[in-house]
């Protein structure tokens, strides 16, 4: 079964989290065998953006370990998951391609229609 | 043959989303319709079935607890659970290490207690999987 794991809400509790929560549950999906690949769209195509998510303290508490999106693109992957992330999105974001980690595929939303067909399951995050 | 198997994956916490009820009601059409339900309550979800959910007083509309009559989401889930004993089956899967960083394991019977990989196994032997995300 061939999934594909439609990313668009992004930085949603990644501070909390220290974690985007559906990238960590690809990763985990993954590993437990799944055939699996991640589009990022809308707002979530930031995260092929190589990025320094500062540390967090608030009294003695402190988030020290926060998400790092861009490497866990990187981690997918090294897991042999392919990465898309939407052309036009980017452009709607002022982000060139060439500031985007190559881990990320570029794909058009005209091919995007070929890319769900491709997939048994599509879950739209 | 026809898979008779909808597998849901949903996220928002209770009280915050519509999409919780929507969810709800999907469940309850399919378990009528004959069809077996697993669900994967993933971050937020878990907290759906937390026991101690209790029904409050409305001092704003001056009515009771019994005149208000407001199930909590366990209740409702509960109501579900009971409706999906057999056959059709209904299968509510809590994400433990969501539970784990909110301390929501204190939960009502029927519910279980699970991972990616029941995810993963559940989506998998269905027909179809339907992800309801936070927004």
């Amino acid at each position: 079964m061939k999934i594909l794991n439609i990313v668009e809400n992004a930085y949603r509790a990644t501070l909390e989290e220290q974690d985007d929560t559906v990238l960590w549950l690809s990763r985990a999906l993954k590993g437990a065998g799944a055939d699996l690949s991640v589009v990022l769209r809308g707002n979530a195509v930031n995260y092929a953006v190589p990025q320094a998510c500062p540390e967090l303290k608030l009294g003695t508490a402190a988030i020290k370990h926060p998400a790092r999106p861009h490497e866990d693109l990187a981690k997918l992957r090294a897991k042999g998951a392919n990465v898309y992330v939407v052309q036009e999105d980017l452009e709607d974001s002022g982000i060139g391609t060439e500031r985007c980690v190559a881990d990320a595929i570029p794909i058009s939303r005209a091919r995007l229609v070929d890319l769900l067909m491709e997939h048994d399951q599509v879950w739209h995050w | 043959m026809a898979n008779h198997t909808l597998t849901l994956a949903i996220m928002d916490a209770p009280y915050e989303a519509a999409a919780s009820t929507t969810a709800f009601r999907i469940i309850e059409s399919a378990l009528r319709k004959g069809v077996n339900v697993n669900v994967f309550a993933y971050e937020g979800a878990v907290s759906l079935t937390m026991k101690d959910q209790a029904p409050h007083a409305n001092p704003v509309k001056g009515t009771s607890v019994e005149e208000e009559e407001h199930p909590t989401t366990k209740d409702l889930v509960a109501a579900l659970i009971a409706l999906g004993q057999a056959s059709p089956k209904l299968t509510w899967v809590n994400c433990g290490l969501c539970v784990d960083e909110r301390g929501a394991g204190h939960w009502i019977d029927g519910v279980k207690r699970g991972g990616p990989a029941d995810f993963f196994k559940m989506a998998s032997e269905s027909g179809n999987t339907l992800v309801i995300p936070t927004r």
